[in-house]
């Protein structure tokens, strides 16, 4: 029992080149697995040493990312009885919402960086938009 | 879980021309320590005190409850050891190693050695001498990890092998902690894998440990600050700030206390701050490394 790896959260990658700490990036794709239910509310999840060994990353960095994680409401950890995903976690708005807030402020920080005035930039967003809607409906005419 | 598998407290060891000062060190059972340090900074004469091999000059060295080097032989039974001089025979084969070493070792396990033998891709009918570094290493490994011990040490163990091999060892390791109760010390200069897979880590230069804490912690501490001040700005006073580089109105500030409230604190001193940069572990050691050096020479 002990040899074994546990292959199924394997599929959780932890990339070198990604500047952001471990927990952040163990977080945000359990977070994602959570939005699109293949983590079901209410279901169990791995230990953290469970999932430490399948990762081969340290106990304390999954740790972290679970406390973070309960801290956010997306599980809930039961005292010697291991986690499951909360009953009502309602993610996949917050996800994209705040996925979408961060680009906003990268948009932000290079428009000034450009010297674009604010007009400028809501103007460059409003095309951009328009070109998205365009290329969509050429895509369903194909 | 607050037992303790290995404690120094307030070890030395002098030699002609190095010295190991005023050693502390805690690791809790359970957890895996990486030990940082340059060559010959001091990381193998500390697990050679740690083992029993070189005896200290003052201090106490605990290794699971067995005080050393007094308790060596019975603190060894439990201690699995791989470093770079391991002494295999080159005549025999794995096998006879295997044979040779499960009567002496209640807790040998058989399976699991065929497990890893298979896992590392190494043919126990081989002879030691026929192999290469890597699989030599995984040999060595192999014959520790069976044994079962309660506490493995390892010097260096994934210098020198290829990056196939070293997820090999690494994914071993982690599982050998599967169950709680096993701990593991390993000494690295390889800072990607003591990064990835330790919970404390422990910084040592010229004979000194100059930082250990847990990883997390660790990783959050240390951050680089890049500035941007207006002429007449000074550059601002913040706590734990170890280097400053940059240029005159474009500072980088390296801190070993990051609080998210600095940026604020910037922002009222007049200065903007334009990022503020996490660090890989290797950064946070060459900064500590050189902060330190600058210190004493100053």
């Amino acid at each position: 029992m002990y040899t074994q790896y546990i292959d199924m959260h394997s599929d959780i990658v932890i990339s070198q080149s990604d500047s952001r700490p471990m927990y952040l990036q163990i977080m945000e794709q359990i977070k994602q697995r959570v939005a699109v239910g293949e983590w079901a509310a209410g279901e169990e999840i791995p230990s953290i040493r469970q999932l430490a060994v399948a990762l081969r990353v340290s106990v304390i960095t999954i740790k972290r990312a679970y406390l973070e994680l309960e801290r956010e409401g997306v599980i809930v950890t039961q005292q010697g009885k291991g986690s499951i995903v909360a009953p009502n976690p309602d993610l996949s708005p917050r996800l994209y919402d705040e996925e979408f807030s961060r680009h906003l402020e990268k948009v932000a920080e290079l428009g000034e960086l450009l010297g674009l005035s604010s007009e400028e930039i809501a103007r460059r967003t409003r095309e951009a938009s328009r070109r998205m809607n365009q290329a969509s409906r050429t895509k369903e005419n194909v | 879980m607050n037992e303790l598998s290995v404690q120094f407290d307030g070890v030395c060891k002098r030699y002609a021309h190095f010295a190991l000062e005023d050693i502390h060190l805690e690791l809790p059972t359970g957890s895996i320590m990486g030990f940082i340090g340059a060559n010959g900074a001091g990381k193998s004469t500390t697990i050679r005190i740690l083992m029993g091999l070189v005896h200290q000059d003052k201090g106490s060295v605990q290794v699971l409850g067995h005080p050393m080097p007094a308790e060596q032989a019975a603190a060894k039974f439990d201690i699995g050891f791989v470093s770079e001089d391991m002494r295999l025979y080159g005549a025999a084969t794995l096998a006879w190693h295997m044979d040779f070493l499960k009567p002496i070792y209640p807790r040998w396990d058989a399976a699991y050695a065929e497990v890893l033998a298979r896992r590392f891709d190494l043919k126990p009918e081989q002879r030691i001498k026929g192999l290469s570094h890597g699989q030599r290493v995984k040999a060595a490994l192999l014959l520790a990890l069976a044994r079962r011990p309660r506490l493995l040490v390892l010097d260096e163990p994934t210098t020198g092998l290829d990056p196939v091999a070293r997820v090999e060892v690494l994914g071993e390791l982690m599982a050998a902690l599967a169950d709680e109760e096993r701990t593991i010390l390993f000494s690295s200069h390889n800072t990607l894998d003591v990064e990835q897979i330790s919970d404390q880590i422990t910084f040592i230069d010229r004979g000194r440990i100059i930082d250990s804490d847990d990883k997390e912690t660790f990783l959050d501490r240390w951050r680089r600050l890049r500035l941007v001040l207006p002429p007449d700005v000074a550059v601002p006073h913040l706590p734990g700030v170890v280097e400053v580089g940059g240029s005159g109105r474009l500072p980088v500030l390296t801190t070993n206390c990051f609080e998210p409230a600095m940026v604020s604190v910037c922002n009222e001193l007049g200065a903007t701050v334009q990022a503020v940069d996490t660090m890989t572990l290797e950064e946070i050691f060459l900064a500590n490394v050189h902060s330190r050096r600058e210190r004493v020479t100053a």
